[in-house]
């Protein structure tokens, strides 16, 4: 079990500090960790400083290595991070994205022939359920559509470490179980995948583990219905809510109002 | 192998090929326009003899020996490395400042660069141990390279969208412009002769002598840049997607301006200020090729030497027996085409 420790994390834009000595619980492969919180809570900065996005203070060491002591290349084959957002006007094909996600740093020389990478590509798509797309250009496609080929990009390298920065936000129902599914089978292949949700009931039912942020601090963690419950959700948001258990017996949260 | 994954393969080759072949009649568009540009002039030489003159020089009289030699030639040649030179450091800067606006024309850098070869022209400063002619090229380059670190830094400055880099670019110009018309202001009745005859943008300056110049400087950055053409087009995806999969985009940007720097410098030192086709060049290319850099980056190149020769041949054209300065002609293209742009991005 491979694992991945963040421990007095400081980092921030210039000027503007946003997470402060932030220690979290171990990440673990196998599991889905789901980050959530207000908004401006340091989710999507603590997700960027994993990726190596921003400059920080502290230890980020994944089975013992701290990430900062990588070059830009070996980092990525331990850590991807897929962006909330992704250029809209680019005239390249899903493929031939996801090609140049391959190509744009060397990969170990095992796999690095372009036949093989070829395959792996298109084998990508046709996981992510997209290789219906893969000769669109993706200026064509609509928001979901561009949101799923990203995540078929960030994924494509095979990362140890997969950061998601709200993979669902521009999604359809149906892709939102859809991505869900995929990040539990991502995990299942011994990865560690963290990602931002503001859907609180798609963390309560697909992630293994829930860390809820607020002002750049964990306001709680652990099991999902550990880890959201009224009294934290009232906490950080000022919402009232009630976890309640469907009929299926799953966890399903409602929301009653604002406090 | 699944029916998709053989459609796929089927679709993604078909789309390869098809680039290969729109290289290819690019190349031979440049190719033909590259001899019209030979067989156009004031000295009216019909075709054969043109023909004559240049595959078996031996043949012809010594006069028109001369003029395809001496003066068409270098001409038609200048007019391809300056638009292939011009273009490929536009596609590049497209790529990094992530704005379709970008070129050395419309950012300032050739006016940076015009500024630095008007302090050697006119006054005479330089780098120290830099002198005689390697002067207008060595300060057209340290301007070229100055101005372009100042786009880089404000176009990573968070907060600064692509229009404002875009006006701070126009900004750019407007303040070399001004700089290079105090150097106009005190100098002397003959060195302002001399840099007005610089600074006009045309092909006549072309010769034997600076001709191999610009070309080596040309052979040897474009392997740099095919080379960089996979995380190029990785960088179009986003920086943060980039950096992601594992490119050092810092150091991919500065190489990427030091060659922009050097592709513009080289081309406005020998040939003064050329507008627009570093900015139409690219859109061109990409308008026919898509943005893979493997791609567009060759095709940019072609297609900016297409147009520089065609611009090249029209300058010669238009008003028959006179050769009207090539860089007034591409403004006179490029200014609608650059509208156009604006209006097509107002519009999305």
């Amino acid at each position: 079990m491979a694992i991945l420790l963040i421990d007095n994390l400081h980092t921030g834009y210039p000027g503007k500090p946003i997470i402060s000595g932030l220690t979290l619980p171990p990440l673990t492969s196998g599991e889905v960790t789901v980050l959530t919180g207000p908004n401006a809570a340091g989710k999507s900065t603590l997700l960027r400083a994993i990726a190596g996005l921003l400059r920080i203070k502290g230890s980020m060491a994944y089975e013992g290595q701290e990430l900062e002591a990588l070059s830009s290349q070996k980092r990525a084959e331990v850590v991807s991070f897929m962006p909330q957002s992704v250029p809209t006007d680019i005239n390249l094909s899903v493929i031939e994205a996801v090609i140049s996600a391959l190509k744009a740093s060397p990969l170990d020389a095992a796999t690095s022939g372009n036949e093989q990478l070829y395959k792996r590509a298109i084998a990508v798509l046709e996981r992510i359920g997209i290789a219906h797309l893969a000769l669109e250009p993706l200026n064509q496609l609509s928001g979901g559509q561009r949101q799923m080929a990203s995540l078929a990009r960030s994924v494509v390298r095979e990362p140890k470490v997969l950061l998601l920065d709200e993979p669902t936000s521009a999604l359809d129902l149906n892709h939102q179980l859809k991505v869900m599914r995929l990040a539990r089978s991502f995990a299942a292949d011994g990865r560690i995948v963290v990602m931002v949700l503001h859907d609180l009931n798609l963390a309560l039912r697909w992630a293994d583990h829930v860390i809820v942020m607020d002002k750049g601090i964990i306001a709680s963690h652990g099991r999902p219905t550990a880890a959201i419950t009224p009294e934290i959700i009232a906490q950080v948001y000022g919402v009232a809510i009630r976890v309640e258990t469907c009929s299926l017996g799953l966890p399903n949260l409602i929301v009653d109002r604002e406090l | 192998m699944s029916t998709t994954t053989a459609a796929i393969e089927k679709g993604y080759r078909k789309q390869f090929a098809k680039r290969i072949v729109l290289l290819v009649a690019l190349g031979l568009a440049t190719t033909l326009s590259f001899f019209f540009d030979m067989v156009v002039g004031p000295s009216m030489l019909s075709v054969a003899e043109v023909f004559q003159a240049i595959f078996s020089p031996d043949a012809v009289e010594l006069s028109s020996r001369i003029i395809i030699w001496e003066v068409r030639m270098p001409y038609s040649i200048m007019a391809l490395l300056v638009g292939a030179s011009l273009s490929l450091a536009g596609c590049e800067m497209q790529t990094i400042m992530n704005n379709a606006m970008a070129s050395p024309f419309t950012l300032g850098v050739s006016a940076a660069a015009s500024f630095g070869a008007a302090l050697a022209i006119i006054i005479g400063v330089s780098l120290p141990g830099v002198a005689g002619d390697w002067m207008v090229i060595v300060n057209a380059f340290v301007f070229a390279f100055g101005a372009t670190l100042l786009l880089q830094a404000l176009s990573s400055t968070r907060g600064a969208g692509p229009e404002g880099l875009v006006l701070f670019g126009i900004a750019l110009v407007f303040t070399f412009n001004a700089f290079t018309g105090i150097m106009q202001y005190i100098a002397s009745a003959e060195a302002l002769q001399q840099f007005i005859f610089w600074s006009l943008g045309s092909l006549t300056k072309a010769n034997w002598d600076n001709i191999p110049l610009l070309f080596a400087l040309f052979v040897i950055i474009v392997p740099f840049s095919l080379a960089s053409a996979w995380p190029l087009t990785a960088l179009r995806l986003g920086e943060d997607s980039a950096r992601s999969f594992g490119v050092a985009v810092r150091r991919l940007r500065f190489l990427s301006l030091l060659r922009i720097s050097l592709l513009t410098a080289g081309s406005v030192a020998f040939v003064g200020t050329i507008g627009f086709i570093g900015l139409v060049g690219p859109h061109i290319a990409k308008l026919l090729i898509g943005e893979d850099h493997r791609f567009s980056l060759p095709a940019s190149i072609l297609s900016g030497a297409l147009i520089m020769s065609l611009a090249s041949l029209a300058s010669k054209a238009i008003v028959v027996g006179a050769i009207i300065p090539v860089g007034i002609v591409t403004s006179l293209i490029g200014v609608p085409v650059f509208i156009a742009l604006i209006l097509n991005k107002r519009k999305r």
